[in-house]
């Protein structure tokens, strides 16, 4: 079940296994003072690091996340740290593991699941749909479930097949769960911890392909700024982000895409278009507010995701905008999406996936009048 | 919260292989691991259909498998409530009948495994029911009223199900077990000694989650009892539809644990077997298989009709084995009953007034209530949709009242 990582394309920002290891590597760095470049992967293991030393009812468990420290190894040394009780393997069968942490949590703990890869997360279907989004609702709140679903999901890995679904439309048209997805290495830190603080349950999906980007970050601060938030109850949980401002056209992306959309609002600068991005970051709730600010501004928009674009995230996007900010559309809302197709093989997923020059004919199909 | 972060030496309770407990058994009881972890080779029974305490040698035990008698005052208790499910069971299939109730799921003919899967629990434990489960609810301490909310219809759940360690009344089959599993792993990562009892029904033993539960919890050596009541039919599927293994205790050995099978219209031998798997889940022994057999009487639900499926005739024979009527010849026999029958008469009558009065009553809904128990906090578009209906509910109420 361990992920094979058979291509390398950098057009893709894909990585090879060479990259993983040096990636796992750098997780095990001792952390320095001030910013340091660090990857997504090590700023979710120094989150789940930092709730855990919290609260002792946090506990990490699912397939090869103890001494191995998970395939992607954003569990590395929590079985070390804490011990075997607090971060654990469990049985290869992840119904058991999400029904097991609906016990835990109904008992008093406040459990981390990981579930290896986004399609092997389906046998937990019913445990998500059927007790760990309703619980809380069918007991009038009196059964809270303080868990959190990890799914690394979407493709741009080189995976093979059923290593690289975008799952997050199945999570986020379920009442009842929140479903988060961070597109930057200081995001990550943030909300997870966020997540894990979190009364509801949350579907926190980590876009495989970004865990081993870097970002210049200061750990130490973000430890802070959770603490201040937490003490003084404010939280940046439920709130888009404007990634890169803009004053054009809107691009409205989410964990994957966002890298990309980002990189096809550079590319339209160089052009003289000013692109603005927005990382939704919390697809449930979604942030109305600071979406369709942002449309109403610039009267354009494209909505970016790898998922299929038929029933999903993205069309409900371009329903929520367009129902909204109407009569400031100079143009219909475009979507760049994955096709209605599988998630293809390795050699063929680059035809799938959106990409600079697929967002940026979008943005030329916006009625520009000149 | 006392969490050992103990990693050089990693606790062995929690992670003991299953082989260690059960040569540990083997050492206690003297026996073989496989005559050990299969059941005997005859189902476990005591007091017979017609209410006859059973000769030792006739009540299937063997080495390793001894069942001492339940004490008197058990037993009285487990009449009590015997006669009380029944009059609930029957009460709550009038309702529907009346249309007070949308659908009930009746237990009647299989309150002796109702009363002694509730019965053989302390109070710090926790049960998992199913929806054919309310009598084991309400024998737990739960509100009858409150318990019958799930098929009434003005809510899901009617009780907190931590503050009677009762979890919900589960309709999709055995995934409720995984949650016993966790109750039971959290339980014991405090150092607690709660011991979680776990219900399903033969066709739910054909679950992924089913197989899922009994290796977690043998895995992590959890003081769970998986007590399957085995009622012959899944709505109009047989047994013989579902598994074709000697019987479903003999599961358990499978998963490393014991398994155990008992006349399930016997409260005697019910409670003499629950009650040493609950001693044995508490000591550490891991967590145990129980499969009663036993027989649902009525349709599967009012919506149901059973003469498509079963012959009459099968009916009729386990008629005779009613668990209500031998129990009350053997007491009665032993002359512990006295005048306490009617006593016990009028209590079920009580209960049974209460669903009627409870379930007549036309409770007040509040429309809004939809949105609030989503999440801790309704979300954005929550609110926008509650104030929609809000104001839909605004406009009903003063329709005079110009729109524009």
């Amino acid at each position: 079940m361990s992920p094979t990582v058979t291509t390398s394309s950098e057009a893709n920002g894909n990585v090879s296994a060479a990259t993983a290891r040096a990636a796992a590597s750098a997780a095990a760095v001792q952390e320095a003072t001030g910013p340091q470049a660090i990857t997504m992967a090590k700023a979710l293991n120094t989150a789940l690091a930092d709730a855990m030393q919290a609260d002792p009812s946090v506990l990490v468990f699912g397939e090869d996340v103890g001494m191995l420290g998970g395939v992607f190894r954003i569990t590395d040394g929590l079985t070390k740290t804490f011990g075997q009780q607090r971060c654990f393997d469990t049985p290869l069968a992840e119904s058991g593991i999400v029904g097991m942490a609906v016990g835990m949590a109904m008992n008093g703990m406040r459990p981390v699941v990981e579930m290896q890869f986004d399609a092997f997360a389906y046998p937990a279907f019913q445990q998500i749909v059927s007790h760990v989004a309703k619980m809380h609702n069918r007991t009038k709140g009196a059964l809270k479930l303080p868990m959190v679903i990890r799914v690394p999901y979407a493709g741009g890995i080189g995976g093979v097949e059923h290593h690289c679904d975008s799952s997050e439309s199945y999570y986020a048209h379920t009442a009842g769960l929140k479903v988060f997805t961070p597109a930057t290495v200081a995001d990550a830190y943030r909300m997870l911890r966020e997540a894990i603080d979190s009364d509801d349950p949350v579907m926190f999906m980590e876009p495989k392909k970004l865990y081993w980007s870097k970002d210049l970050v200061d750990l130490a601060d973000l430890r802070a700024q959770h603490a201040a938030n937490a003490d003084s109850g404010t939280s940046s949980e439920g709130k888009a982000a404007v990634a890169r401002p803009g004053t054009d056209a809107t691009l409205i992306a989410y964990g994957p895409s966002v890298p990309t959309a980002l990189a096809a609002a550079a590319a339209a600068a160089e052009e003289g278009r000013s692109l603005e991005v927005i990382d939704v970051r919390s697809i449930v709730p979604f942030d109305d507010e600071t979406v369709c600010a942002s449309v109403r501004k610039t009267g354009r928009a494209v909505v970016i995701a790898e998922a299929h674009g038929f029933a999903s995230v993205s069309s409900e996007i371009v329903a929520r905008v367009q129902e909204r900010c109407f009569h400031y559309l100079a143009a219909p809302i475009r979507r760049v999406t994955g096709f209605d197709i599988p998630y293809p093989a390795p050699k063929l997923e680059h035809y799938y996936l959106p990409g600079v020059d697929r967002i940026l004919d979008a943005v030329d199909d916006l009625q520009w009048e000149n | 919260m006392t969490i050992s972060a103990d990693h050089s030496a990693p606790d062995r309770a929690q992670r003991l292989p299953a082989e260690d407990a059960v040569s540990e058994a083997v050492r206690k009881f003297g026996i073989t691991a496989e005559d050990y972890m299969l059941p005997a080779h005859h189902q476990i029974e005591m007091v017979g259909p017609d209410g006859r305490l059973k000769a030792e040698s006739e009540q299937g035990t063997e080495p390793g498998h001894e069942y001492p008698l339940p004490a008197d005052e058990e037993l009285l208790a487990a009449y009590e409530q015997l006669v009380v499910g029944r009059r609930v069971n029957d009460q709550n299939s009038a309702l529907v009948r009346q249309g007070r109730m949308a659908v009930y799921p009746s237990s009647h003919g299989q309150e002796a495994c109702q009363v002694a899967a509730a019965l053989c629990l302390s109070a710090g434990d926790w049960i998992f029911p199913t929806y054919r489960d309310a009598v084991a609810v309400m024998a737990r301490g739960v509100d009858p009223v409150e318990a019958m909310t799930i098929f009434r219809g003005d809510w899901h759940s009617g009780y907190d199900p931590a503050k009677h360690k009762v979890g919900i009344q589960c309709t999709p089959l055995t995934t409720q077990l995984l949650h016993a599993v966790g109750v039971a792993h959290a339980a014991k990562l405090r150092g607690e000694d709660t011991v979680v009892l776990a219900m399903c029904g033969d066709g739910a033993t054909s679950e992924g989650d089913f197989h899922e539960a009994l290796n977690f919890a043998a895995v992590f050596h959890l003081p769970v009892i998986f007590f399957v009541q085995n009622n012959k039919y899944a709505i109009s599927v047989p047994l013989s539809q579902q598994s074709v293994a000697p019987s479903l205790a003999h599961k358990a050995v499978g998963y490393g644990m014991a398994g155990e099978r008992v006349d399930g219209n016997d409260v005697v031998a019910l409670l003499a077997v629950l009650d040493r798997a609950v001693k044995l889940a508490r000591d550490g022994s891991g967590p145990l298989l129980v499969e009663a057999n036993t027989y649902r009487m009525q349709a599967h639900t009012n919506a149901d009709d059973a003469s498509r499926y079963r012959p009459d005739g099968e009916v009729a024979e386990w008629l005779a084995k009613d668990p209500i009527s031998r129990m009350k010849t053997y007491l009665t026999d032993r002359g512990l009953l006295d005048d306490g029958d009617a006593r016990i008469a009028a209590k079920a009558e009580a209960v049974a007034t209460q669903l009627r009065e409870g379930l007549s009553e036309d409770v007040p809904v509040d429309p809004l209530e939809l949105f609030r128990h989503v999440f801790s906090a309704p979300t954005p578009q929550l609110k926008e949709q509650s104030a929609m209906l809000a104001d839909e509910l605004a406009r009903e109420a003063s329709p005079e009242e110009p729109t524009k």
